[in-house]
């Protein structure tokens, strides 16, 4: 039976959403086999198994240690490593996120095996298991076939839904590979930004603002807008992550995040085509800018030509009454 | 200081592609090509980083055909100091291969430091170099937006998603380099001079086997073309009509 591994990634002792969106990935691979996952953290972790249970999961490996706390690398490849050894598993999927991309490489390579990154979709075709995924700064769809047991994938968050089955997995205790305490690299400080504000991979809606903003205070009216909506995450361009207005982690284009959300709204860009390589994927575009030939508006589904500190407070009042409605 | 840097040449992304007739590739006519963008970061940091120490030197590795030796030429007139070719006739898709192939290179060379970009441009896959120091034993962070090395250790900043984090590691290490570390210098006059007179050292790659291969390549759907709805604050209540029942994003 081709059982399939998910590495549920936590963080602060909470399973995140990606863990459950790979379960809903894994299932249709395991083909009447069994879905596993592996779920890491400092003690009480245990009691987010459930969570994974019910989202599908057959099975899940529970390792608690003080130094798992935090994102852990080496410790967690060793243990993920170890786990997909011990099962013979057909494919072990991770989260194309932060700790997904980083920890995905490192288990493949000690498995002896290529990994296919960021992967939109995943399919089973005889042996070999078939992704597709951005290439070439977002401007080319790639599909690669890998020729390898496991099959190691990372999936780009909300690229498959997450399902609740009701189901309730086994719970097996699995000790630590090593010692966790002894890994070279180790963080040593955790900075949380806004516990408040989603992550432009999960936000369904992104407000991005550029130097049309004019300084980092002018940000108050894309934060606005983003509250509007409710459901929303913040973007920048690189000439505004340049100018420090906000952190480079914003930042959105061929060598920032390549988002594809349902709605992107850009607020002062110009529409650079290293800006673009970022955010054409997005469903559906609205676009403010004074400029009437800016090339931004050649992308917008939805376009007003417009001073931006005058058309995002109008836009952001009857988004708040659009959403009481 | 001793440190390489690896870096892979890509074609120059702001183009429009277009599909070879294989249909598994991009067409390479007229495309210009260049070390991919966060190849050039980390070059340049290390460059930096060996000025600002006043020791040490930058090597500089590509695995490619005789075409990388090119972009290899550029980073040495931008400053490093010798070059290394991992001969192949093309690059492969699968970056295990191409990561087995730089930690042979990589394993008596005695670098404090090795760094790579956090991804190439073309493969957007941002493996090969958490798998070279996998293979090479290596403490390795990745994509790091700052970094600090002293006194034998480095500190690393690396965007999470809602935060950050700090790392600390010992050296030797391996790193990858994302947005925010360095912008690469143009080579000067100077410079060019000088890189031709580096040395270039052009061997075998010890490629593994490839199980992971590009088997078709495609453009993603045209966007239709653009629509300005209107003017100014007045087109807003239409812009929110638009959204609610054509988009259906309210
Ligand atoms: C190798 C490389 C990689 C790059 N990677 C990225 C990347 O990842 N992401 C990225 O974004 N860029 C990237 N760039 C930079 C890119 O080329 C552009 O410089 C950048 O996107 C421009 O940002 P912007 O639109 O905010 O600024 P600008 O191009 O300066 O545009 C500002 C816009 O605001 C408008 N405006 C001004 N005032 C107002 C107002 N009051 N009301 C309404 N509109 C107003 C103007 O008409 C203008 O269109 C990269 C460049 C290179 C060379
Ligand atoms: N052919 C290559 N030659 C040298 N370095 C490479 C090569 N391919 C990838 N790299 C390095 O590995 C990084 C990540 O590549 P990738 O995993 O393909 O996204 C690149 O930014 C380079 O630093």
């Amino acid at each position: 039976m081709p059982n399939i591994l998910v590495v549920a990634e936590s963080r602060a002792g909470e399973v995140r959403k990606v863990g459950f969106e790979l379960l809903a990935a894994a299932r249709p691979l395991a083909a009447g086999g069994e879905v596993h996952a592996v779920l890491a953290g400092a003690a009480g972790i245990g009691a987010q198994a459930t969570s994974l249970g019910a989202h599908g999961a057959d099975a899940v490996y529970v390792t608690a240690h003080a130094a798992l706390a935090e994102y852990n690398a080496e410790a967690l490849a060793a243990l993920v490593a170890a786990r997909a050894t011990a099962g013979g598993y057909r494919a072990v999927l991770f989260a194309a996120s932060a700790q997904g991309r980083d920890l995905g490489p490192r288990v493949a390579a000690r498995l002896g095996v290529p990994i296919a990154s960021d992967a939109l979709s995943i399919a089973v075709d005889g042996d070999a298991t078939v992704v597709t995924h951005y290439a070439y700064a977002g401007k080319v769809v790639a599909t690669l076939r890998l020729n390898a047991t496991p099959a190691v994938v990372s999936l780009r968050p909300g690229a498959v839904t997450a399902v609740a089955t009701n189901g309730a997995g086994r719970v097996e205790d699995a000790p630590p590979v090593g010692d966790p305490s002894a890994s070279r690299v180790l963080v040593t400080e955790s900075i949380k930004g806004d516990s408040r504000k989603l992550d432009l991979a999960e936000a369904p809606v992104i407000i991005s603002g550029g130097r049309g903003l004019r300084s980092a205070e002018h940000f108050k009216l894309v934060e606005d807008l983003a509250e509007a909506f409710g459901n929303a995450a913040v973007g920048a361009t690189r000439a505004v992550t340049d100018e420090g207005w906000r952190p480079h982690s914003d930042q959105i284009g061929q060598t920032g995040r390549q988002v594809s959300p349902d709605l992107y709204v850009a607020v002062g860009i110009s529409g650079a085509i290293q800006h673009l390589a970022g955010m054409r994927t997005s469903r559906t575009i609205v676009a403010i800018n004074k400029d009437k030939d800016a090339p931004i508006f050649k992308v917008a589904d939805y376009g007003i030509v417009g001073d931006v500190f005058e058309v995002v407070p109008a836009l952001t009042a009857a988004i708040r009454v659009a959403k009481r409605s | 200081m001793k440190i390489a840097v690896c870096i892979k040449r890509v074609p120059e992304m702001d183009v429009k592609f277009r599909i070879a007739a294989s249909g598994t590739a991009v067409d390479e006519t007229g495309l210009k090509f260049d070390m991919s963008d966060f190849d050039g970061y980390a070059v340049e940091f290390a460059l930096q980083l060996t000025e600002r120490l006043g020791a040490g030197e930058v090597v500089v590795i590509s695995l490619g055909p005789d075409a990388v030796q090119e972009t290899l030429r550029k980073a040495l007139s931008m400053g490093a100091a010798r070059a290394v070719q991992l001969k192949v006739d093309s690059i492969p898709a699968d970056g295990f291969a191409i990561a087995q192939a730089l930690a042979a290179e990589l394993k008596d060379g005695g670098y404090d430091l090795v760094l790579f970009g956090k991804h190439a441009a073309d493969s957007a896959s941002g493996a090969v170099g958490l798998m070279t120091a996998e293979l090479s034993g290596l403490p390795m962070v990745h994509a790091c937006t700052k970094l600090t090395i002293e006194d034998g250790k480095g500190t690393a900043r690396r965007e999470v998603e809602g935060g950050a984090e700090i790392v600390s590691f010992p050296l030797p290490a391996a790193a990858s380099i994302d947005e925010g570390i360095a912008r690469p210098r143009y080579p000067s006059l100077k410079g060019i001079m000088a890189a031709k007179k580096k040395p270039m050292d052009v061997k075998p790659a010890q490629l593994g086997a490839a199980r992971l291969a590009i088997t078709k390549m495609e453009l993603p759907p045209e966007r239709q073309a653009g629509r300005i709805i209107g003017e100014g604050a007045a087109a807003v209540p239409e812009l929110v009509r638009l959204l609610r029942e054509e988009a259906k994003v309210l």
